[in-house]
């Protein structure tokens, strides 16, 4: 067993999602053997995305400003409105180069299991964004799990008698998959949402 | 380690790690079983959408010291999908799989009437023959009868005179008659209790022909009976949408 702040620190890192004690206690060691400069720069890191980080005022991402990058930028088409469930969510879609419209972070999923209801949702704030009448299409890209398509049916219930077009992002066969290893609801999705190639 | 094959309903999904899951599943053989879904979530997972909650599922599983890994799985039935898209019924039948989790404490204890209840519920629920909250409430009541906390809607619960009585205590059994109702005893109109009592024998021409303001009631009390005899009140009743 180890004393004092050597203990202290493989129990603080034991605590991070997906790191056990054996995990907690080879990156305790590291640090430990690693250069002082190198550690004072993690440590200074860490406390400063926990002081400057928040939540954007309009879309709930994160950013160290009051508004993001996205919401800021006046390039960004305004009519569409990508809700999703979390930031991480918004930097997957952007990396596809595909959209350019704007996002709304609902920072998860209605999950009544886990005593997760709507009004736990950033989707209040998202009725808010509505109002003005600028967005026209909301596509909600919720994962393509239960409690993503749940959340999804519950937004298009409550959205589409405002007027405005909800989609909600395909989902079926991944690229570079084999077909046979498909299960029987990917591929009945896959199936529905079949479209027409064109020679 | 042994292998071995059972057919489970998946209740729950918790993450693992980067792109594990730990699935809590109501087996028919072995009960309540926690094991790990390798790889589940990346989308070239062999899994796919098979061990998703509702999933009615073929396993092979490993058997392990605390948890066990689901080796191959084939989909008998998904609910999911069908329930997902209709909002009242996907909260009515997460309901039921969190009543199902909490009525089976003891992992690996076999408990076969309430994989078949859990079964016939969701195929019922899917079904969209009834109304989803009275489908819940019948799961609920029949539940808490197979785990031996029968309620009386008929006979007084503590005396068996027979009915019907207005009295109604959660604490003491159900339906009380007048010599066994402590004082300040909530009264319950007889409606709400036939309704209770054609929701737990199965009665569904009573219980499809019930008002509103019975079945309002008699979820109540349903939700009372399940919250005390738990100790704890199921997460996902108050979120439950009802018609």
């Amino acid at each position: 067993m180890y004393d004092g702040v050597v203990a202290d620190l493989i129990d603080e890192l034991g605590r991070l999602p997906g790191i056990g004690p054996k995990s907690a206690q080879r990156i305790a060691f590291y640090l430990l053997q690693s250069d002082p400069a190198d550690v004072r720069r993690l440590a200074e890191v860490l406390v400063t995305v926990k002081d400057k980080v928040r939540f954007c005022a309009i879309c709930g991402h994160v950013t160290d400003e009051e508004t993001c990058r996205i919401c800021r930028d006046p390039r960004r088409d305004s009519t569409a409105l990508c809700v999703v469930e979390e930031s991480k969510d918004v930097i997957a879609v952007e990396k596809t180069g595909e959209y350019r419209g704007r996002y709304h972070v609902l920072g998860g999923a209605i999950s009544p299991i886990d005593g997760i209801g709507p009004d736990d949702l950033r989707i209040r704030e998202l009725l808010q964004r509505l109002t003005d009448g600028e967005v026209t299409e909301i596509i909600v890209a919720t994962d393509p799990n239960l409690e993503g398509e749940a959340t999804a049916t519950y937004l298009a219930r409550l959205l589409a008698p405002m007027g405005l077009t909800v989609t909600r992002l395909a989902s079926g066969l991944p690229v570079g998959g084999d077909l046979e290893y498909a299960d029987e609801v990917t591929l009945g999705r896959a199936f529905a949402g079949r479209r027409r190639l064109d020679a | 380690m042994p292998s071995y094959r059972d057919e489970a309903i998946v209740l729950r999904t918790q993450r693992l790690g980067e792109a594990d899951r730990i699935v809590t599943l109501l087996t028919r053989g072995r009960g309540r079983v926690r094991a790990v879904a390798k790889g589940v979530r990346r989308t070239g997972s062999r899994f796919g959408a098979r061990l998703e909650p509702f999933g009615h599922v073929d396993l092979q599983l490993h058997e392990g010291r605390s948890l066990d890994t689901v080796t191959q799985a084939e989909s008998l039935q998904s609910y999911g999908a069908e329930l997902s898209g209709d909002y009242p019924r996907w909260t009515s039948g997460t309901a039921m799989l969190e009543a199902a989790e909490r009525l089976t404490p003891v992992e690996r204890e076999p408990s076969v009437q309430q994989y078949l209840l859990l079964v016939g519920g969701l195929r019922t629920l899917v079904s969209r023959t009834h109304d989803p909250s009275l489908i819940l409430d019948a799961f609920l009541l029949r539940s808490l009868a197979i785990a031996g906390w029968s309620p009386s809607f008929w006979d007084c619960g503590l005396c068996t005179a027979p009915g019907p009585h207005r009295a109604f205590s959660i604490t003491g059994g159900g339906a009380l008659c007048t010599d066994c109702r402590p004082p300040g005893c909530a009264t319950t109109a007889p409606e709400t209790l036939a309704l209770l009592g054609a929701l737990l024998s199965g009665d569904w021409v009573l219980a499809d022909a019930s008002d509103p303001r019975h079945r309002r009631e008699a979820s109540g009390l349903a939700a009372a009976l399940v919250t005390w005899h738990l100790e704890r009140g199921l997460r996902s009743l108050p979120l439950v949408e009802r018609g």
